[in-house]
């Protein structure tokens, strides 16, 4: 069939013939989306991130791993988290039935709501949960203020 | 043989787990990732329970079903409040039922780091004996 082609890979743009197909990929995608009350930024690991008067904490749920397998740093308003995770082999003469687990390198920055003192950024490891506790700055704590 | 090729990690949600029956307990639950593995001798699974201590955790086999429950209490303290949310914790629920005869005094399970491991090695058939036929 004669055409013009402009370069190797055809852009058919939104109108291609996989239009449809495109649409329903962009909808399962969006599925995290579509669930009540709270959404993933789509990067491992998922992370909570909560507060109280003194600290910001930091959740991450990463099983299977030590300690040392996890590199955190911390600046003042963002820390992150990386590492890779490794499923251990089994040896000859195994056969899998299920392979749910999941292995590989993750690194994660997030950013925090207010300003944080890094050098008393405490993390601790324990079950499989990850958890870091950061003291937030004074300027970030929140100031009773008395009316007169 | 084995190219190791590092890949980035994908996150994956957690699965709400569905069952026929209603949890008496309040609470999520959910359904874990394991890995599942047979040798001759005995069958392994291993499955991601973070959170999980070994007090919570209840293995219970009977009737060539398997089931494990593992509890995690709730890590947030009482005066904090979420920024951000993406996991939620709760109850760690799964079932299997096991088509090979399984020795039940030689299960092992381990519990390291949020991931349990549980050995169930297999009943060892007996070996056939072979008959002689004298020939007369």
């Amino acid at each position: 069939m004669p055409g013009t082609r402009f370069s190797n890979y055809p852009d058919w743009g939104v109108w291609g013939p996989f239009r449809g197909l495109e649409r329903l990929r962009r909808a399962m995608g969006s599925v995290a989306a579509g669930s009540p009350g709270y959404s993933t930024a789509g990067v491992f690991p998922l992370t909570n991130v909560s507060e109280d008067q003194d600290n910001y904490y930091v959740r991450a749920e990463l099983p299977g791993m030590t300690a040392d397998q996890i590199d955190i740093t911390a600046t003042v308003d963002k820390v992150s988290i990386s590492g890779e995770r490794a499923i251990s082999e089994e040896g000859e003469g195994v056969v899998y039935h299920r392979r749910e687990r999941d292995s590989g390198t993750f690194s994660r920055m997030i950013g925090l709501p207010g300003s944080v003192d890094p050098d008393k950024v405490e993390a601790s490891f324990g079950n499989g949960m990850l958890t870091i506790k950061l003291p937030k700055s004074e300027a970030s704590k929140p100031k009773q203020i008395t009316v007169n | 043989m084995n190219q190791t090729e590092t890949r980035e990690l994908k996150p994956a949600e957690k699965r709400e787990a569905e069952l026929p029956a209603e949890q008496t307990k309040p609470g999520l639950l959910f359904t874990p990732a394991v890995d599942i593995f047979e040798t001759e001798k005995s069958l392994t699974i291993i499955a991601d329970l973070p959170g999980v201590k070994t007090e919570d955790l209840e293995i219970d086999l009977r009737k060539d079903t398997l089931t494990i429950i593992g509890d995690v209490k709730s890590p947030e303290s009482e005066g904090e409040s979420d920024i951000l949310r993406e996991f939620r914790t709760g109850r760690y629920l799964r079932r299997f039922s096991l088509s090979e005869v399984i020795n039940q005094k030689g299960i092992g399970a381990s519990l390291k780091d949020g991931v349990l491991r549980l050995e169930l090695p297999k009943v060892t058939k007996a070996v056939p004996r072979k008959i002689e036929v004298q020939a007369g």
